[in-house]
């Protein structure tokens, strides 16, 4: 609390007073701290406070072997937690140069893709919670619930997967895997409309979202905001173009670009990416060859040494891993980039000079996931 | 550019920069007092561009203390690492680069918070995680905590 009072860090002018939003509120979607510095109803500067679950993911990684990490990369960005999984798995294969088979590939195309879809569908419905329409809230949980159904089925669990292992996947994917994404997504084409009407073409959402939080391009590269963030505001940054991993080059899909750079483009740009990903899992689906569901991995693995850096594209932006290695079975020393704090660097610049009730709008739009920002 | 151009270019720019072998990205030590120079010119420079500042990390080798810079350029879709090392573990300090990418601030603080690694010019350098009484910067290897860390 010091720092709140210490005219040093925030300058408490005569008209200025601050207002702490968090940790516990709904609209920080978990436990982040922000002191919003307001004149008025005017944001005039905001400062995001951190560490409320800050676990020292990176120091238990130094003492965890690669196939343990695993399950630690789970727990930060929960939501699009395959794709985490995903970035250290490519991490060891791409450092012992070992080759995945191809039906692993494809499966881990499809359920990062699914993975996608999960998340934007949460996003989706607690971003109209936000504005107000509780409707929402329930249409996006019902569909999300198909996702977690298939995932439950094929490996057991829900949320916290840990199915990706280095060299390929814990176990081969149940028997009406296949069926079940196909019944989802003709389900899905269909509901998709239905989030269109709701929100998409509402009044009140428009008022409250177009030319809310205004980002420029050279501003958001200089903030290194990435995924649909970044995409709004016309930064080309899909990973899963610029450097191709698992099946992404040899499916067709397009990267959304917005303009505008506003609350609006942003939600437009998570709207295209439903479908582009469903695109992505019908060319994949009827066509995961037959073979083995994992490489022959060593039991201990260990990475030459050296430094290794993987990027994948996660539901919020660029994931990146950065691992030292020493030739142990241990990490010296990894790093993990996380999407969301990027992002959430970019907020008090998105913020200041709009209405204290538009920065509930602007951070609905960031769609951050604390656990990835503090890990 | 490629990477032996880039190479060049970056050798004739800085001297005394040390080449290191990786596989992936073209990587250099820089000395600590050139860091700002040379990064400022590399964002603005047409032939470089490097714009986007991807990772920035702390790194202990228990002799130095390290940060290293991943940076690419949006326009030219190249990519460099640039390290920089201080032998100073109670004062270790460098330059900020958060005038130059904005991503730098909060990424910097958390590498104070961690490492104990000062940036000179930093506009609000505090503990980003722990708390302002914490003592110790976790990340180190000499770091001690008897009761949360458990050593089989």
């Amino acid at each position: 609390m010091n720092d709140v009072l210490n005219p040093q860090f925030i300058p408490i002018g005569e008209e200025e007073y601050h207002v702490n939003i968090g940790p516990q509120h709904p609209s920080t979607h978990g436990v982040l701290r922000l002191v919003v510095s307001l004149q008025g109803e005017t944001v005039k500067s905001l400062k995001p406070h951190c560490g409320y679950i800050h676990r020292g993911i990176e120091k238990m990684c130094e003492k965890d072997t690669y196939p343990q990490i695993i399950h630690l990369t789970d727990r930060m960005d929960y939501l699009s937690a395959h794709i985490n999984n995903h970035a250290v798995c490519l991490l060891v294969e791409n450092a012992l140069e070992v080759e995945v088979p191809e039906r692993v590939k494809y499966i881990r195309t499809i359920i990062d893709e699914l993975t996608r879809i999960a998340s934007h569908q949460l996003w989706w419905c607690s971003f109209g919670m936000d504005m107000g329409g509780q409707t929402c809230y329930f249409y996006g949980l019902r569909d999300r619930e198909k996702v977690l159904d298939i995932f439950e089925e094929s490996f057991g669990s829900r949320l916290l997967h840990s199915y990706y292992t280095p060299g390929g996947l814990m176990m081969d994917i149940h028997p009406n895997f296949q069926k079940r994404v196909k019944e989802f997504i003709k389900y899905f084409r269909k509901k998709i409309r239905d989030y269109d009407d709701i929100l998409t073409g509402n009044v009140i959402m428009h008022e409250r979202t177009k030319g809310i939080g205004i980002i420029s391009k050279e501003d958001v590269i200089s903030y290194g905001v990435t995924g649909p963030t970044g995409r709004g505001s016309g930064f080309s940054c899909d990973v899963r173009k610029h450097h191709p991993y698992a099946a992404y080059d040899k499916v067709e899909f397009n990267e959304i670009l917005e303009t505008a750079g506003d609350t609006f483009a942003r939600y437009m740009v998570r709207m295209g990416e439903f479908r582009e990903s469903m695109k992505i899992i019908e060319q994949l689906i009827d066509n995961i060859p037959e073979g083995d569901y994992s490489a022959k991995m060593k039991a201990v693995i260990k990475l030459p040494a050296g430094e290794y850096y993987q990027r994948v594209e996660a539901a919020r932006g660029e994931l990146g891993v950065y691992v030292i290695s020493d030739g142990n079975k241990t990490p010296y020393r990894m790093k993990f980039r996380s999407p969301n704090l990027s992002n959430l660097s970019a907020l008090d610049h998105m913020c200041r000079g709009y209405k204290i009730a538009d920065l509930i709008a602007i951070g609905g739009s960031l769609d951050y996931v604390i656990p990835d920002i503090d890990r | 550019m490629d990477q032996s151009a880039l190479k060049e270019r970056i050798l004739t720019l800085v001297p005394k920069a040390e080449y290191q072998e990786n596989k992936q990205f073209l990587t250099f030590v820089i000395p600590p007092d050139q860091l700002h120079e040379l990064a400022l010119h590399l964002r603005n420079d047409a032939d470089f561009a490097f714009d986007y500042l991807f990772c920035l990390s702390g790194v202990d080798r228990v002799n130095v203390l390290e940060v290293v810079y991943h940076l690419e350029s949006t326009i030219h879709k190249h990519q460099l690492v640039l390290k920089v090392r201080t032998s100073d573990r109670e004062n270790g300090a460098f330059e900020t680069v958060c005038d130059i990418w904005r991503t730098a601030e909060l990424h910097e603080r958390e590498v104070f918070d961690l490492f104990g690694i000062r940036f000179n010019n930093h506009p609000d350098l505090r503990r980003f995680f722990l708390d302002e009484n914490w003592v110790g910067h976790p990340l180190r290897k000499d770091y001690k905590d008897e009761i949360n860390i458990i050593e089989l």
